[in-house]
């Protein structure tokens, strides 16, 4: 019987193994993560008839599948794709919490004084799966609104967190070498909990997904160390992959914005300063403002024209107005293209998705190494909605946040359109210089409305 | 250190190079998807959390099962689900205007 649990097990990681080898290829993408769930059903109906189950037990799992299978399904199904990073992070945070409960009990059951092997697995999954979920909820609240998406610090910021990780290992150290006494464990969880909104609060809500990524591997090898506790290979195995290419894929992310992870997660120190320095000198400056009529003149006698979409252009919906948009122009024979920064809108390839929705043709998608040597020949670059991946300062101001990151070279083209609900900052917090351009002409206003208006405009021009 | 440990240990060392290995050539585009679909995957604490509640009779093992499998049901559902639906909006153009198009949000025209 035994066999054939561990051979399931193993068909399962091969499932796995396969199934995130698929995820990263566009093409088979969409079958690798349904080879991954044949692979999970696997696991879970291996690991059923092993079990001598209590009453309880039975009533317990099928409540808690229940609740979780309907909170998880309508949850994902219901959600706005804009809304997906969050979604993400919630899920996340769910599956770190659980590893932490699993690991508790499991602490319960082994006494006193437990073996090193057993203990120090535990007490790692308790802290890393805490950590995760508490993480992973402030991470939601800032991509949700629910909390300013700014960076939150206070002076003496890194000396409580120094004592919050002190205090935690003081406790690891407790539960493995003294006794594993629920008191112990207990408290290790809450400290845990804490260090982990102590962690996020002080990273930007532009840097989420960077930081979802992250917990994300935390959770993987929190599921591989209860794995270790429970001694179950599925679990290991699947959690190791999960925390290893999880880490690989954080790393990838923090490159593709031209930033090292340290700098995503601890830039926020010492740079609030300078930040707030360089925002108070450029108070009173005027920007212009266009009409409707005015662009839409402009756009339709142009040659080329390239559309930046960013967050704005996600919230409104607004994919196919700028579908629409660029139709009526190429009708008129000009050129459209859209640049797509790796990170615009709130995670890498958010833009694509939105409009491979609109049905806009792959080849007018260009990404940002592509296109960035075209903007000088592009006689308007228009802005919908994106704001800190055109953002000079990135180049040239080193105390801005943003400083290093790649970014779009749409203060190049002959003319900038600047599609913004407000002036209020971009998501990174921080002013943008290239709204004071003379080159830019501001366009306030909902993008879909204001996409709408455009339309109505070249077509009348 | 018992054999078992040392067969856990060794599954768990070829794992990380396997999971760096694996992903190591992912486009920007797919960061998300792959994140989210990796999300799925350590949803296999499901496993886990039905091991523990299984034979709970005692009411703190009871609550402790009883949450961590509804937590680690939300992650596994969950995370196929939504994973599935990103990935919904990469498939071919003509496959897409047929069906999901209409479907994911209601088009301005």
């Amino acid at each position: 019987m035994n066999t054939i649990i561990e051979l399931a097990y193993l068909v399962a990681a091969v499932c796995f193994i396969l199934g995130l080898r698929q995820l990263s290829s566009p093409k088979g993408a969409r079958n690798g993560n349904r080879i991954a769930a044949v692979g999970m059903v696997i696991a879970l109906a291996a690991t059923l008839p092993q079990r001598h189950f209590t009453t309880a037990g039975v009533i317990i799992i099928a409540i808690g599948v229940v609740i979780g299978g309907a909170a998880g399904s309508i949850g994902a199904r219901t959600v706005k794709m804009t809304a997906i990073p969050q979604m993400v992070a919630l899920f996340n945070g769910v599956g770190g919490g659980a590893a932490a409960l699993v690991a508790v009990a499991e602490l319960l059951t082994f006494g006193q004084h437990p073996a090193f092997a057993n203990s120090f697995p535990s007490v790692f999954s308790i802290v890393i799966g805490s950590v995760s979920f508490a993480g992973s909820m402030v991470a939601f609240a800032k991509l949700q609104e629910l909390m300013t998406g700014t960076p939150i610090t206070y002076p003496g910021q890194q000396i409580v967190n120094g004592i919050l990780a002190a205090a935690i290992f003081g406790f690891v150290i407790a539960v493995l070498a003294v006794a594993s006494i629920p008191f112990s464990f207990i408290s290790l969880m809450v400290l845990a909990l804490v260090l982990g909104v102590a962690f996020v609060l002080p990273i930007g809500g532009a840097d989420m997904p960077v930081v979802i990524s992250l917990l994300n591997a935390f959770t993987g090898l929190a599921v591989a160390a209860s794995g270790f506790t429970l001694n179950n290979f599925a679990l290991i195995v699947a959690g190791t992959l999960v925390g290893a290419s999880g880490s690989l894929l954080t790393k990838l992310m923090s490159d593709a914005m031209g930033r090292s992870l340290g700098n995503v997660l601890f830039g926020a120190f010492g740079q609030t300063h300078a930040g707030a320095a360089a925002v108070a000198g450029k108070e009173g400056r005027s920007v212009r403002t266009g009409t409707a009529e005015d662009i839409g003149t402009l756009l339709a006698y142009s040659q080329r024209v390239i559309i930046v979409p960013g967050y704005g252009l996600a919230v409104a919906q607004a994919q196919h107005a700028a579908r629409e948009l660029a139709d009526v122009l190429e009708k008129r024979g000009v050129e459209v293209t859209y640049a797509i920064h790796p990170v615009a809108g709130r995670m890498p390839g958010h833009m694509n998705v939105l409009l491979a929705e609109a049905n806009v043709p792959y080849e007018q998608l260009k990404e940002m190494d592509e296109v960035n040597d075209e903007f000088k020949n592009a006689d308007v670059a228009l802005i919908v909605g994106a704001n800190d991946v055109v953002n000079p300062s990135a180049r040239n101001a080193p105390g801005s946040p943003i400083y290093g990151m790649p970014i779009l070279n749409a203060d190049q083209a002959k003319n900038i359109i600047f599609m913004k609900r407000s002036m209020r900052p971009g998501f990174a917090g921080i002013d943008n210089d290239l709204m004071f351009d003379p080159k830019t002409l501001m366009f306030f206003g909902d993008a879909k409305d204001s996409l709408t208006k455009l339309v109505s405009a070249v077509k009348a021009a | 250190m018992s054999n078992e440990l040392l067969n856990e240990l060794t599954f768990f060392v070829l794992s990380i190079f396997v999971g760096i290995e694996v992903i190591s050539k992912v486009p920007t585009i797919l960061h998300t998807p792959l994140m989210s679909g990796t999300n799925a995957i350590h949803g296999i604490i499901l496993v886990g959390a039905i091991v523990i509640a299984a034979d709970a009779s005692s009411p703190v093992n009871i609550v402790l099962g009883l949450i961590a499998v509804t937590l680690a049901t939300t992650n596994v559902v969950g995370g196929f689900v939504v994973t599935d639906r990103m990935l919904e909006m990469f498939k071919g153009r003509n496959q897409a205007q047929k069906s999901d198009a209409v479907k994911e949000t209601t088009p301005t025209k």
